[in-house]
């Protein structure tokens, strides 16, 4: 990496790069900067960019006259709920095939990964009818349930990668040291497989908290997490576009912290491995 | 160990989807429940003949092509200048990859409202602002302006993975054949390219799967419209099965688009595979 090159090529590389950048983050600065003005002030011609008069009345109407809690909630819910049971399910199936090898192995982990392949579209009318058929239609049960098929080959993989990492003669080690297998588990073990598992978890309450397919079809008013939320903003009434902001910038700010730190899980995660 | 994971995708996978199948022959309207009865192919013939699909189909190309076109030569110019030595790295590499976290249904209102809209929107504002009359993007042009919003979405996508490959690159290899005297462009095509050919081909492959399947977009800028003009093949198996309440040629519908994306699932397959043997 440690490329000498000219003090002059250097400033005009940062200079390109950070107008390239702002430009790709604008929409979302121009979202949270809408969110601060008046509804009449948002519409203004020509706008204005920072010499507004900031107010955060459209937090507190979006908060009150919606109901926005309820609806953040349930994102909150379905995202860490979906990948918290993703994960006591895929735990267990990635450490044996990372640890113990069949030769099936690969044959299933390719499997997996092939359901996730599986078009939302080619399933959605069996799943709408059987969850009209059991209540479960605008509940956030029916949501976590399938999201966490949906997302359980990106875990089982993400998990397997990471746990394949982990070096098979530091168990030999530790046994011929005389620990039992609790010691092991405990002591040398999870210690080691803690990091990937909470990358997984990051990447995959992301995705979850994003997923915008299964949540617009299978939720109404009650269990509509954010996604199915901000959609209503789709045919307003009025000026809204303030409100719209607002709504949209406590919508994507837990997640846009959360991502930027996931940077490198993101793309061993999505990619399963292929790119590290 | 194993088994329960199995078990559940192998569930999710066969259950609804013989479901749909078998649907597939049915003529049934939720409409007109007890009414259902075998038509065989009827329903595969009435989808794929009808005008809409070809709209739809053609459509599902030009997104998911013009997508892959913006994102891998956008991600391939960014990855290679994020890249070079500059002040504030981590902080544009931030910015950059920014949009990817942002859910489809913001994005997409965000555009279609604050930026596209042809009397308030920014664009509009701009276009006035030096003379011209403002465009209505989503009327009359809703398909390029959905390959833009989402091209916006997954371009960080494709700069961080080719980003995390061309730094993976021998420096030392490039150094030598600067000092033999190649030129950027030669540099670029004869060690660069090959290196990160890998990583394009996953992205390519990766962002084809998720692109098949754009909805969310879709459904909050245009619903489809004007007429087809921005139908794919996933918002028109959606209209038809829930808005129209024609579970039989939904459900054709939706096995004529696993057939699509298991084409291009296979290719993708064969390339992690091979991984994972290496």
């Amino acid at each position: 990496m440690a490329r000498r090159v000219s003090g002059r090529r250097q400033l005009v590389v940062t200079l390109i790069a950070w107008a390239i950048g702002l430009a790709i983050f604008f929409p979302i600065l121009w979202t949270i900067l809408t969110s601060f003005k008046t509804e009449a002030e948002a519409i203004a011609s020509p706008p204005s960019f920072l010499a507004f008069e900031w107010t955060l009345e459209n937090y507190a109407e979006v908060n009150s006259r919606s109901n926005y809690p309820l609806h953040f909630m349930n994102s909150v819910i379905i995202s860490l709920g979906s990948t918290l049971l993703g994960l006591l399910i895929a735990i267990p199936a990635a450490w044996s095939m990372a640890f113990v090898p069949a030769k099936r192995t690969k044959d299933i982990l390719m499997w997996m990964l092939s359901t996730k392949m599986l078009p939302p579209v080619g399933v959605l009318i069996p799943i709408y009818l059987m969850f009209r058929d059991f209540g479960l239609l605008d509940t956030r049960i029916g949501l976590v349930v399938v999201l966490t098929l949906i997302n359980l080959p990106i875990i089982v993989w993400m998990l397997f990668t990471y746990f394949k990492e982990i070096p098979g003669e530091i168990l030999e080690a530790a046994r011929m040291d005389g620990a039992s297998l609790w010691d092991e588990v405990v002591y040398v073990l999870t210690p080691m497989a803690v990091p990937g598992i909470a990358s997984t978890l990051l990447l995959n309450v992301i995705l979850a908290w994003n997923e915008a397919f299964w949540t617009l079809n299978l939720t109404a008013a009650k269990a509509a997490p954010l996604t199915a939320f901000i959609a209503s903003y789709s045919s307003p009434e009025g000026l809204f576009y303030a409100k719209l902001s607002a709504a949209s910038t406590l919508a994507i700010a837990p997640i846009l912290i959360l991502g930027w730190f996931s940077q490198k899980q993101l793309v061993r995660g999505l990619t399963f491995g292929a790119v590290k | 160990m194993l088994s329960p994971a199995v078990l559940l995708l192998l569930g999710w996978m066969i259950v609804p989807l013989s479901m749909t199948i078998y649907f597939s022959f049915l003529s049934y309207n939720l409409l007109m429940p007890g009414m259902e009865q075998f038509v065989g192919f009827a329903n595969y013939e009435f989808f794929l003949t009808d005008p809409a699909f070809f709209e739809a189909l053609a459509n599902t190309l030009l997104l998911v092509g013009g997508v892959l076109v913006i994102t891998i030569v956008g991600g391939t110019a960014l990855a290679l200048l994020l890249d070079q030595p500059m002040w504030g790295q981590g902080i544009v590499r931030i910015l950059v990859i920014a949009p990817f976290f942002v859910m489809p249904t913001v994005s997409a209102l965000v555009w279609k409202n604050m930026f596209m809209n042809p009397v308030n929107g920014l664009f509009a504002h701009l276009a006035k602002g030096v003379g011209l009359e403002p465009f209505d993007f989503l009327s009359h042009a809703p398909l390029f302006s959905i390959i833009l919003i989402v091209a916006w979405q997954w371009l960080p996508f494709a700069t961080l993975i080719l980003l995390t490959a061309l730094q993976s690159l021998d420096q030392e290899q490039l150094e030598a054949s600067e000092m033999d005297g190649a030129k950027f462009g030669s540099r670029f095509v004869h060690i660069v390219l090959p290196h990160m050919s890998r990583a394009i081909t996953v992205v390519i492959l990766i962002q084809t799967i998720f692109l098949l399947s754009v909805f969310a977009e879709i459904l909050v800028t245009t619903n489809g419209g004007p007429g087809y003009a921005s139908t794919n093949i996933t918002y028109l198996v959606y209209a038809q099965s829930l808005l129209q309440f024609d579970v039989g040629g939904g459900s054709a519908g939706g096995i004529v688009a696993v057939i699509l994306a298991n084409i291009v699932a296979i290719f993708l397959m064969r390339m992690i595979g091979k991984n994972l043997e290496a």
